[in-house]
């Protein structure tokens, strides 16, 4: 486990002094800034849970976009640039160092999503919120960036190029995100399970309004760890190339 | 000890390592020569366990490395021909990182940083952004990261390439630094490197191993004899008495420049000693007795003679 803190540590402030990581945390936080005095301030009396249920949707919408882009450079960087061998040629095992790698792009997210907690302490100042309401808002961004940074590692570690890990990434994200409209065409049971399987809307929706359920957790710690498995087995088989 | 059986890498339809067997002691410097393309990199990645064998077995110390792989990387250091460097890290952090990863304790990594940043003479350097050195210092710090852990094997890949004469200079001091206290194998086309740092060469010629031995066996091997170069000043007449009466000797060659007279000597055995007391006891001023110029060189290039002439 020593492996893993120290590969994370490693990702996270490589992370955050990397350009990429700037450019990131501005334009989420600007535009999700934005968003939130649109829809706070905008359009007469509203609702605290209603303005936080709405910023809420907004972030996580970001915070997808936010993770594909971080988790691109997670082990393609590495092949690219051959610092791979340093990891590969230590005594690690390969699920510790995608696990390693995971972990520090889910730290800078984190920090990243927790930043943003002014708004709803803004609102909290004007309104009254429930901090359950707060904390299950926030649990749900940081499960949903955890799936979609999974899958952007499992992108990553399928091609050399950053720029193929990241369009690699986007399309299953999307796809995955999408399954939700093809539930709605489907006939059952077909209907039931991509509605199940998709990424953003059953699952994220009790979050945004303050309710907590185990089977969203389940269904998000789920699709992080096949896509960090895939992940660890697209590793391994490098090895026998 | 490293020992390999048999060990084959295919990519597909090619085979870049044919059927290779080897046996390395401890604290021995081995060189893998050969032309590009010919298994060097391959094998080495093997022994480093960054490419699993199509068949066949290596063991580093014991353990297998395809079975026991994690306990293999325990043992081994490893410079890849571009250093695995985090161009945005110092080098101590660097290093530091690079310790901790391969188990050393944090008691320890401090003084394991320092003394790796010593020998490998990157102390200078140590609070320098890696991206902001030199070629050379980043080769040097890709050896630091090898050492610092102190592996019994160290492997190094072409660890002279894209560097200028000096840093060569530089870096074959530090690779025999690490003679005897570090079993090392390297790989390099360049044949003076290999013959001025390692004990034992290994010759590769697409993917097989086609000689092994000293730089002096392998002329044996070629039929060459030991061959040996004297320059005197004198009559030819008086060297060739003088080398008649060497046991051994089997041949000579002579030339004459600059008022010098060269003797190109093979015998079965090394006679140098003898060769030079005869000439000295002869009256003849001797100048030089040295091993003949381009020797490894002629004996690479008949090792590996089919190679070049491949498209």
């Amino acid at each position: 486990m020593r492996s893993v803190w120290l590969i994370a540590r490693r990702e996270l402030v490589a992370t955050l002094r990397s350009p990429l990581g700037f450019i990131v945390t501005a334009l989420v936080l600007a535009i999700v800034g934005l968003l939130f005095n649109l829809r706070a301030l905008g359009g007469g009396e509203k609702y605290s849970a209603d303005v936080l249920a709405q910023f809420f949707y907004d972030l996580s919408g970001f915070v997808i976009v936010a993770s594909i882009l971080v988790s691109m450079r997670l082990i393609a960087e590495e092949r690219q640039n051959g610092t791979i061998v340093l990891l590969l040629t230590s005594p690690v095992r390969d699920h510790q160092i995608v696990l390693g790698k995971f972990l520090g792009a889910l730290g800078f997210m984190a920090l990243l999503i927790l930043i943003t907690i002014y708004m709803p302490l803004l609102v909290m100042v004007h309104g009254k919120i429930s901090w359950g309401h707060v904390f299950a808002g926030y649990l749900g961004n940081l499960l949903l960036a955890s799936g979609a940074l999974a899958v952007g590692t499992f992108g990553s570690s399928l091609a050399r190029s950053q720029i193929v890990a990241v369009f690699v990434s986007a399309f299953l994200v999307a796809a995955m995100v999408m399954m939700w409209l093809m539930g709605r065409v489907a006939d059952a049971p077909l209907d039931d399970i991509f509605a199940n399987l998709a990424l953003h809307n059953i699952h994220f929706s009790p979050f945004r309004a303050g309710k907590v359920h185990l089977r969203d957790i389940a269904y998000y710690l789920s699709v992080t760890g096949f896509f960090l498995f895939a992940a660890t087995r697209m590793l391994e088989a490098r090895r026998w190339r | 000890m490293i020992v390999a059986n048999e060990l084959v890498k295919d990519y597909g339809e090619l085979r870049a390592v044919d059927e290779v067997s080897f046996e390395i002691r401890q604290g021995e410097c081995v060189g893998l020569l050969g032309l590009n393309g010919a298994g060097k990199t391959t094998l080495l990645r093997i022994l480093s366990c960054l490419l699993t064998p199509t068949s066949g077995s290596v063991s580093v110390y014991g353990a297998d490395v395809i079975r026991e792989s994690e306990a293999v990387r325990g043992k081994i250091g490893f410079l890849p021909e571009e250093p695995p460097l985090y161009g945005e890290m110092t080098v101590g952090k660097y290093l530091e990182f690079a310790a901790r990863l391969r188990g050393v304790p944090r008691t320890d990594v401090g003084g394991r940083v320092q003394d790796a940043a010593r020998r490998c003479r990157v102390t200078e350097v140590i609070d320098q952004r890696i991206e902001t050195l030199s070629y050379g210092y980043k080769k040097r710090v890709g050896i630091a990261q090898a050492v610092v852990h102190r592996p019994p094997l160290l492997i190094l890949d072409e660890p002279i390439a894209g560097l200028d004469p000096a840093q060569i200079v530089d870096m074959r001091d530090l690779v025999r630094g690490f003679r005897g206290e570090h079993t090392v194998v390297l790989s390099s086309h360049i044949l003076t490197e290999i013959s001025q740092t390692c004990d034992r060469i290994l010759v590769m010629q697409k993917g097989r191993v086609v000689a092994s031995g000293s730089e002096e066996e392998l002329s044996v091997g070629q039929g060459k004899g030991r061959r040996v170069s004297v320059r005197v000043r004198g009559k030819k007449e008086q060297v060739e008495d003088a080398l008649k009466g060497v046991e051994g000797v089997k041949s000579w060659e002579l030339s004459e420049t600059n008022g010098t007279i060269r003797a190109l000597i093979t015998s079965e055995k090394d006679r140098r000693a003898e060769i030079s007391r005869v000439l000295v006891r002869a009256g003849l001023d001797l100048i030089e007795i040295a091993r003949p110029e381009g020797e490894l060189e002629s004996v690479f290039l008949k090792l590996t003679g089919d190679g070049r002439k491949e498209p």
